[in-house]
């Protein structure tokens, strides 16, 4: 497929990574972080781990967004349906997420709940439009990326005038996220997870641009390359990576030139500014309350926040004892020190968030990488 | 002596018409459908008995041979979609069931269950192309049924259908059967019949030129079993959750595992691009005229070559090896030079393609 193939090519990617072999210190090791879990799926997908030094490690940060969005949120959704009678339009992903009580969407649906799966926000203001007798909650997640067109249907709604559309949004934001992880005491004090720079947002940063990490990569002395969702753009950042810290330097470089820019895209900024304001706090899901970090609708779009609109109340809800996926999101532990892991919880069966997408951490592991966790005997074709 | 008067019946309204509860009751309207919808297609000398019951003599069996049943209930959604429907998709459905067991198949019989206001045009097309299927493939529906269910209990039509077929002597075809170091041939591109489908959703329609590869594949299976006597030791077909949950089965039954070369497995650029657009891999989409193959290293040449020979067979493909695994690990080397697990399909990809 052209423009897909060519971030998809062996041949370059084996010269990427001869080139990693060759520039990588023998006496030190390196650890990145990959911020987006689109990273973390491509790593897992296309087996990239096979093709680095042993002393590259990548570290899967929290960008997931259905991995980050906390059990209470999504009780919220499923109220929205079982309690209110609404549609629930919701992303794929989010549908399985495991919630109180043994739910989840996919459950809740069975049980009665209208929840539809849909491909984007517009695809929810149809379907208001469509029922005029019902009322419709888009069920909006998502980092910076999902933000805009969900800003973009609650404006439509609004110049239609359209009264049976709400939006319960869950919306978060990045740089926040990488702030909270670099001042954990993980990486702080204790020196835990040594993280000596970041794969940064690839969809994320077409919208905010690069620009924003510039002085973050400076007040903590990490580089930061900015990289596609394909695997050859994540070898290219890698190396990118490796090169800055041989040389000493720690700045923001774009891998994702062919998308990305300094400031991003405008338009979309100023349309999530006029729909949208911080929120003083939210909890992620495995983070905790971050300040600062997500967004809510602005007063003058009440009428479309579904929070408002249905008077509900936000209820934090702990996560299963056993489940790792909070030290696993701030990269402190792996997926397979977890107790439960491939074990308890499965795909099938995801007792922890980061087993439900197949951009999580885990579920990326399980799916594509655990035949690495035991000896396997297998013939070469 | 006056000759008796024929009922005057009015002719089914085909155009016009919908399936009503009376469809279903077993009085006049039932038969009536039956005599001039189901019957007019399916013509045959079974049908014809007009008993509850198709009553015909055993095929005769040389020793060692073994009879197969195989059923398959049919509840695709659209009904109609580019390449095929459900009418035609239910015989294919069943008679490769039959088929991947290395058996020829038989006879079939088909159950309907009709949603009340259906539309009778609707219907006669999905009989229509049934009826087609079968005399194409030489497997005649010998008997069925038909059901009403109200309005808004069904979702237009329903299709079981049974088949019965018979495996010849000395033919040993099981999922259980791979044993390591055995090839893994692949008859043609995976995932047109999903995407396909998916493309005639109401909620995401757009326009391909994709079409199902909905066929009867037991003459492909003939040629193959022919060429190479005692050689083909697993034959299934990749339908619901696609190519990798079929092998994942297979690997498991066999105990067994697998390393697959993903750069030989072939898919139609037009269903790469509609699943990376839609976030789907055609490893998990479902085929409906396509066939795994697990033969013994020394005959998977000629395999290879008969199944090449066959129009349904051109595109096939030696796309990976059966591995001494105690975990079961489906494996594959992938088109970027690492290695990963190909896993069962978790939950669902997609709702009702067959």
């Amino acid at each position: 497929m052209k423009y897909i193939d060519e971030f998809r090519d062996g041949d370059i990617a084996r010269k990427i990574a001869a080139r990693l072999a060759e520039e990588a210190r023998p006496e030190r090791a390196y650890s990145f972080m990959e911020f987006c879990g689109g990273h973390t799926h491509a790593i897992s997908r296309y087996g990239i781990a096979d093709l680095l030094p042993p002393n590259v490690r990548m570290v899967h940060g929290p960008g997931c967004p259905v991995c980050v969005l906390p059990i209470g949120r999504i009780d919220m959704a499923i109220q929205l349906a079982l309690e209110h009678g609404a549609i629930v339009c919701s992303y794929g992903d989010t549908l399985r997420v495991p919630a109180s009580g043994g739910l989840s969407l996919v459950k809740a649906k069975a049980r009665g709940g209208d929840i539809r799966m849909v491909y984007s926000a517009a695809d929810a203001l149809e379907i208001a439009r469509q029922n005029p007798e019902r009322e419709v909650v888009f069920f909006a997640i998502g980092f910076e990326t999902t933000t805009p067109p969900t800003a973009l249907a609650i404006r439509d709604a609004h110049r239609t005038q359209l009264k049976n559309f709400s939006v319960l949004c869950c919306h978060v934001l990045t740089p926040a996220a990488i702030t909270h992880i670099l001042e954990s005491p993980e990486v702080r004090q204790y020196g835990t997870v040594p993280l000596d720079g970041f794969v940064g947002p690839a969809h994320v940063s077409i919208v905010i641009g690069f620009e924003p990490y510039v002085q973050f990569a400076i007040d903590y002395q990490k580089p930061v390359v900015i990289a596609g969702f394909e695997p050859l753009d994540v070898m290219q950042a890698i190396l990118m990576l490796v090169r800055q810290i041989n040389e000493g330097r720690a700045v923001v470089e774009n891998e994702f030139s062919r998308a990305v820019t300094r400031h991003g895209n405008q338009n979309a900024q100023a349309l999530m500014a006029e729909i949208f304001e911080q929120r003083e706090s939210f909890e992620w899901r495995g983070l905790g309350e971050v300040p600062a970090s997500a967004l809510k609708i602005r007063l003058a779009y009440v009428q479309f926040d579904a929070e408002s609109r249905f008077k509900l109340t936000y209820q934090p809800v702990a996560d299963n004892k056993a489940c790792e996926c909070g030290a696993i999101l701030r990269g402190v532990k792996k997926p397979t020190d977890c107790k439960i892991f491939g074990t308890v919880c499965t795909p099938e069966n995801p007792v922890g968030s980061c087993m439900v997408s197949s951009e999580g951490a885990c579920a990326a592991h399980y799916s594509y990488g655990r035949f690495r966790d035991i000896p396997v005997v297998a013939q070469k074709s | 002596m006056k000759p008796i008067k024929k009922d005057y019946i009015r002719p089914l309204d085909i155009r016009h018409g919908c399936i009503d509860m009376g469809h279903g009751a077993g009085g006049r309207a039932a038969a009536q459908l039956i005599e001039e919808l189901f019957l007019a297609a399916f013509d045959n000398e079974f049908l014809r008995q007009g008993n509850d019951g198709a009553v015909f003599a055993p095929p005769a069996l040389p020793p060692g041979a073994r009879l197969v049943m195989a059923t398959d209930g049919h509840v695709v959604s659209p009904l109609f979609f580019p390449g095929g429907d459900v009418g035609c998709l239910s015989v294919h459905g069943t008679v490769n069931d039959v088929a991947m067991s290395g058996a020829q198949p038989l006879y079939l019989t088909a159950s309907f269950i009709l949603e009340e206001g259906f539309p009778l045009m609707d219907l006669k097309r999905i009989v229509d192309s049934m009826a087609r299927a079968a005399r194409e493939t030489g497997v005649p529906v010998i008997t069925g049924d038909t059901k009403v269910v109200e309005r808004g209990k069904g979702d237009g039509v329903f299709i079981s259908t049974t088949g019965l077929g018979v495996v010849a002597p000395g033919v040993d075809i099981a999922g259980s059967n791979a044993r390591p170091g055995d090839v893994v041939l692949l008859s043609g591109t995976i995932g047109e019949h999903g995407v396909a489908v998916l493309s005639q959703r109401e909620s995401l329609e757009f326009e391909t030129t994709i079409e199902s590869d909905t066929a009867a594949l037991h003459t492909l299976v003939a040629a193959m079993l022919q060429a190479a006597p005692g050689g083909v030791r697993v034959l299934r077909d990749p339908t619901r959750g696609g190519l990798a949950t079929t092998l994942n089965e297979i690997a498991r039954q066999s105990g067994a595992g697998m390393l697959l070369d993903e750069a030989a497995i072939p898919v139609l650029p037009q269903v790469e691009a509609a699943c990376e657009l839609l976030g789907l891999d055609p490893l998990y989409i479902a085929n409906e005229g396509k066939l795994i193959a697990i033969c013994a290293p020394e005959a998977a040449d000629a395999v290879l070559a008969a199944m090449r020979n066959h129009p349904l067979g051109q595109a096939t493909a030696r796309i990976g090896t059966v591995t001494e695994d105690a975990h079961h690990f489906v494996q594959m080397t992938t088109r970027f030079g690492g290695r990963r697990v190909v896993d069962w399909l978790s939950g669902e990809q997609l709702p009702r393609i067959c």
